[in-house]
């Protein structure tokens, strides 16, 4: 995903001077190229985040479309309060981009997993909350936040994920995509759990249960639509996301069904437990051990459901 | 077996300055063979505290492997902890875990993770990987042990690309404010960071005079060379009235000539012949030093 973001980006900001790339200390080998051949859309802020935050707002408010770009939670947690007052309250055009969200940096340790970021994120007034979940849809939220103007939170992944979509894939901010129809139960999946989703849903067709998989690369605005239609049109919904269970997505689609008058449907929340993911791993390792790997999912599936 | 011990107060003879130089050197290949078996690691912020951290382990603080916790030892904040590595290889050579641990380095539910947390490994007072934390931390055990009339001494270990955040400055000034002469901040001044030199990524110059007018004790000191160091710390001891920064001049991944300098080796893992030729570095550095 990080090399289909930049790629994508270094495309537009060939075409358009006013995007400016502003990052931390960070990207050693991946904005290599946009640094020596758009010398003047870039600025080193070095290893601080306020700073590096600051500098965008500033920036922003001055014309500029801006790209803040770190990795894990470094573009989030120090920087919150420029992004809530400097950004958001301004409705300043800055992108911020968090490389390797969830438990990508695995054995760097919880220091080094964004597992809240989404929750805390989709709290500001302005913010869109945008979590890819392939390279295409990385490359196509790419190109939407730029054309969107307001602040956007981009959580990517790291390196290697599979791609899942056609390049010609619809793709809307606020707009789930249907990865897979289904009419007994929905998952919906965000930020690179797609790939799983999808392969649980594969499980489950053989056992005859016909899953309906959405992608929801944005979590904020929600696409509300979707996540209605699948509660009147399935019995059960299941979120999934690499973060914790509070606040994300879940929390988001658990928000929305209470206050909706549809009838009860099947509801649970798939994710991080509210707890530090404290084991040192890899990113496939901890997803098994917390339960965000296909078995995982797949067990909290059938209990649930009972299945 | 842990390696000997020459306790605080010591006289810095020769061979001492020599074994403490040698093993500097050994560590280093400790930790080139764990960055290399698992290819992941920062290698260069690890080689330019080699020194640093063996002249404290092996001598200067005042701690108990046997009793970690003991409420009166010598704080170390390992602020710059992407570069644990060799920490670790120090703390597991002074004793505070096996030596086995080292090679499990990052792997599955190992002790030792990609950044030093104490809820995983004896020895680590600090959770470090975040940029910046250190200073204010240690201000603060500083201050407790004052308030605790403890004669604990805290030292913070800082890289030169993590002062680029601000909350180091304002570490430094509540520091100062507080006159915390028990809180001794060695500055790891390798000139480089992650995406370049600090020269080209952001400018430190004139980093003596900075510290200076926020009120700090500035020592100057060659960072690979044990002697300054050991006498830099003693010289610290002395000061009253003010924190003491030893602003350590090293070279990022000191040690291993195609390394040095280069941030292409802040965390990027070598190669089977770069490793062996790092290696045949190491080991004639380890022979310089033994004879
Ligand atoms: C808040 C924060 N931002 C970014 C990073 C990523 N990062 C890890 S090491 C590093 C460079 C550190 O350079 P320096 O302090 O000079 O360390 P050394 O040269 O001693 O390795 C960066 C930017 C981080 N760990 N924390
Ligand atoms: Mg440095």
């Amino acid at each position: 995903m990080r090399t289909a973001f930049i790629e994508t980006l270094f495309e537009l900001a060939q075409r358009d001077e006013r995007i400016t790339l502003v990052v931390g200390d960070l990207g050693f080998g991946v904005v290599t190229r946009f640094m020596q051949e758009l010398p003047k859309q870039f600025v080193n802020a070095g290893v601080a985040e306020q700073n590096m935050t600051g500098l965008a707002a500033g920036m922003a408010l001055s014309g500029k479309i801006v790209f803040t770009y770190s990795i894990a939670n470094f573009p989030v947690l120090r920087c919150f309060e420029q992004i809530r007052n400097d950004i958001c309250y301004h409705n300043a055009d800055v992108k911020i981009v968090a490389v390797g969200g969830g438990m990508a940096y695995g054995s760097l340790g919880v220091t080094h997993h964004a597992t809240e970021d989404l929750a805390i994120m989709r709290a500001l007034p302005n913010m869109t909350v945008v979590a890819p979940n392939d390279p295409i849809e990385a490359r196509l939220a790419t190109r939407a936040v730029v054309a969107h103007a307001g602040p956007c939170y981009l959580r990517l992944g790291r390196a290697g994920e599979a791609i899942l979509h056609k390049p010609t894939v619809a793709f809307q901010l606020g707009k789930a995509i249907r990865a897979r129809e289904g009419s007994t139960l929905t998952l919906i999946a965000t930020g690179g759990l797609l790939q799983n989703a999808l392969q649980v849903a594969d499980i489950l067709a053989h056992k005859g249960i016909q899953a309906r998989v959405l992608s929801m690369h944005t979590v904020k605005p929600l696409d509300c639509a979707a996540v209605l239609a699948a509660a009147q049109e399935t019995s059960a919904i299941l979120t999934i996301e690499e973060h914790s269970v509070v606040g994300g997505l879940g929390g988001a689609v658990a928000e929305l069904l209470m206050e909706s008058d549809v009838p009860a449907v099947k509801f649970k929340r798939i994710g991080l437990k509210d707890a530090f993911s404290s084991t040192t791993g890899d990113q496939e390792y901890l997803r098994s051990v917390y339960g965000l790997d296909v078995a995982g999912i797949l067990r909290t599936i059938e209990e649930t459901l009972a299945i | 077996m842990a390696m000997r011990v020459y306790p605080y107060g010591t006289k810095h003879a020769p061979e001492m300055i020599a074994d403490l130089s040698r093993r500097a050197y050994e560590f280093r290949i400790q930790v080139l063979q764990m960055v290399y078996a698992h290819q992941t690691g920062h290698l260069g912020g690890a080689f330019s505290s080699a020194e640093i951290l063996t002249a404290l382990y092996f001598h200067h603080l005042r701690v108990n492997p046997a009793d970690p916790n003991w409420h009166d030892r010598d704080r170390l904040v390992f602020s710059k902890g992407h570069a644990c590595a060799m920490l670790y290889t120090c703390l597991a050579q002074r004793g505070f875990f096996p030596v086995e641990w080292l090679m499990t380095f990052r792997e599955l539910n190992s002790h030792l993770q990609g950044h030093p947390e104490r809820q995983k490994t004896p020895g680590i007072e600090v959770p470090a990987g975040p940029l910046g934390h250190g200073l204010a931390i240690g201000a603060g055990m500083a201050l407790a042990a004052r308030l605790a009339k403890s004669k604990r001494r805290v030292y913070a270990i800082l890289g030169d690309g993590e002062i680029n955040a601000g909350v180091i400055w304002e570490g430094a000034l509540v520091a100062a404010k507080f006159q915390l002469d028990n809180l001794k901040v060695i500055l790891d001044y390798n000139g480089v960071q992650q995406t370049g030199t600090t020269t080209k990524v952001m400018p430190t110059e004139p980093i003596a005079d900075k510290w200076r007018a926020f009120g700090w004790h500035v020592v100057e000191i060659h960072g690979h060379n044990v002697a300054e160091i050991l006498d830099a710390l003693d010289h610290a001891d002395e000061i009253h009235g003010k924190p003491v920064i030893i602003v350590a001049r090293t070279t990022k991944g000191k040690g291993v000539s195609f390394m040095e300098n280069d941030h292409y080796w802040h965390g990027s893992p070598p190669n089977e012949k770069q490793f062996q030729a790092a290696l045949g570095e190491l080991q004639e550095a380890v022979a310089r030093w033994q004879n």
